[in-house]
């Protein structure tokens, strides 16, 4: 679960909040597009839910862990209960496919036979069977956001973000990620999946809820699944 | 920790010594260049400290017994000389002995041949542990009843303090500057490498790494590259040290005193590994810690 409640937020050195006093909450298992324009505050949501950045009023929860206060050698613990996944996708260019999802199980401190089970059965669930011994280098670039989506949901995280995630993808790309998103949410995982995105068509050909910001405030929350927000 | 875990990660660092081999290389460079500059440097040092303490040895000090005393009193002031805390060693000269060498020495030998031995004393050649403390010795010299004077030659002992010192401070100066200069260089050559590794260590924190399980493999990496730095300077600075000393005695033959590598080696070797693996383990762990903060 991520609760913000009465949240501000301003960078250092900055005088203009990047989060102003914001208020949502999304519920354990329900799917959510984060929608607003460039610098609006979705990558600022992003870094206060994953813990870069601290909030310097409201009250900050995710998954049980309170931000405000958590302290430092207890982020990497919250951390494992959050998966990431990046419009430039962020492999790790010396490992294999293979390893850039098992060094995810590595940090967790799962067993080398666990990691041997596990691994082959979330790269074939994203569809990468074939391509473990192969370098980021040697794969597409949707095969690439695929990597980093296994090695996002390889640990079983409660939430799953994706931020911009289709950014680097052609349309069909696009939704065949989507889509896997939705099934990891569904049946399949049951995990909790945030999307920031300003796709319009994409948001819209999906039936979930949309949370639109701007200027660092939430101006509209609806379940109608519909990206009414204009960008300016 | 489990083994399992930590096999792991010191596998990791192995691995990314490989894959990050051009920084590798950069480092284990840099590490030998800068040992072998210092090393050689201290091992100048430690050959010139050799060749006055050499010198030093040399120098020695003559105590003249009283006319007086018949040889074998002479002698058993023996004991008495040895007993002072600064004599290394002391040698009875008769008078006989004293005289024979004189006179051969001479080039008009037969002159001499009708002069009794009792022309000269009986006498003590000694050799002293320190030369700075010559006079003081001297007088104690003095002060043993039986020796009726003591030659001590006092402004060479001064003229050898001077050159030591000199050698000493210049020596001292030169270490410590390279040392800085060494360590400026590798703190720098490792910091670049984690540069290069920003991204990487950016995403182990994202997936919720932990401080330690980034550190490690950058430690094991650190520590193997410090250590075979250490071995290679080690090897490089003996090839060295052999074919320069090769030249100096060609050159020079005995007139100078060499340390022979073999007696250094051990220490020579403690201390390039030593300072291989504090400069690696420590240079990598210092370097990634401003990344480790996110």
């Amino acid at each position: 679960m991520v609760l913000f409640e009465n949240v501000s937020m301003t960078y250092p050195g900055g005088d203009v909040p990047a989060i102003d006093d914001m208020s949502f909450a999304i519920e354990d298992g329900e799917f959510v597009f984060l929608v607003g324009p460039s610098g609006s505050g979705k990558t600022s949501i992003i870094k206060l839910i994953t813990g870069e950045v601290t909030a310097n009023s409201g009250t900050l929860n995710v998954n049980g862990f309170d931000l405000r206060h958590i302290r430092r050698r207890k982020l990497p613990l919250m951390r494992r209960t959050v998966g990431v996944i990046f419009q430039d996708f962020r492999l790790i260019d010396d490992m294999t496919v293979y390893d850039n999802v098992a060094f995810a199980m590595h940090i967790v401190g799962a067993t080398n036979r666990d990691i041997r089970r596990r691994v082959p059965y979330v790269l074939d669930l994203v569809g990468l069977s074939g391509r473990e011994k192969r370098y980021p280098r040697e794969v597409s670039g949707g095969e690439q956001q695929r990597v980093a989506v296994a090695r996002a949901i390889v640990n079983s995280p409660q939430l799953l973000i994706a931020d911009e995630p289709t950014g680097n993808l052609d349309p069909a790309r696009s939704l065949e990620l989507m889509l896997l998103m939705d099934r990891i949410n569904g049946n399949e995982m049951g995990t909790t999946v945030l999307v920031v995105t300003h796709e319009k068509e994409l948001v819209n050909s999906f039936s979930k809820r949309v949370i639109a910001i701007e200027d660092g405030r939430v101006i509209s929350d609806g379940m109608d699944g519909y990206y009414s927000y204009e960008i300016k | 920790m489990k083994s399992s875990k930590i096999g792991y990660l010191t596998k990791e660092g192995l691995k990314s010594i490989v894959t990050h081999g051009f920084m590798s290389f950069a480092s284990v460079t840099i590490i030998v260049a800068c040992l072998v500059i210092m090393g050689s440097f201290t091992l100048i040092a430690v050959n010139v400290d050799a060749i006055l303490d050499d010198l030093e040895s040399e120098n020695q000090v003559v105590a003249y017994v009283e006319e007086t005393f018949p040889e074998e009193e002479a002698r058993a002031l023996q004991p008495q000389i040895e007993y002072l805390a600064n004599v290394r060693s002391c040698q009875f000269v008769s008078r006989q002995e004293a005289w024979d060498e004189w006179v051969g020495q001479q080039e008009n030998q037969s002159s001499f041949q009708s002069l009794p031995a009792e022309v000269l004393r009986d006498r003590y050649i000694i050799y002293l542990d320190d030369i700075s403390l010559m006079d003081q010795t001297s007088e104690q010299l003095s002060g043993i009843i039986g020796i009726a004077r003591v030659r001590a030659d006092t402004k060479v002992a001064e003229g050898f303090m001077a050159v030591r010192n000199v050698v000493s401070a210049v020596s001292l100066i030169l270490i410590v500057v390279l040392v800085v200069v060494s360590v400026f260089i590798m703190a720098n050559t490792v910091k670049l490498a984690t540069v290069s590794r920003k991204d990487e260590i950016a995403i182990m924190k994202m997936v919720g790494a932990s401080n330690w399980f980034i550190r490690f493999p950058f430690v094991v990496e650190g520590l193997v590259l410090g250590l075979f730095g250490g071995l290679l300077a080690f090897l490089l600075e003996w090839a060295v040290y052999d074919v320069m000393t090769g030249q100096i005695l060609n050159l020079l033959g005995n007139l100078l005193t060499v340390v022979p590598f073999a007696s250094i080696s051990l220490a020579v070797l403690a201390v390039y590994l030593g300072v291989g693996l504090v400069v690696g383990v420590f240079g990598s762990s210092i370097a990634i810690r401003n990344y480790l903060q996110v």
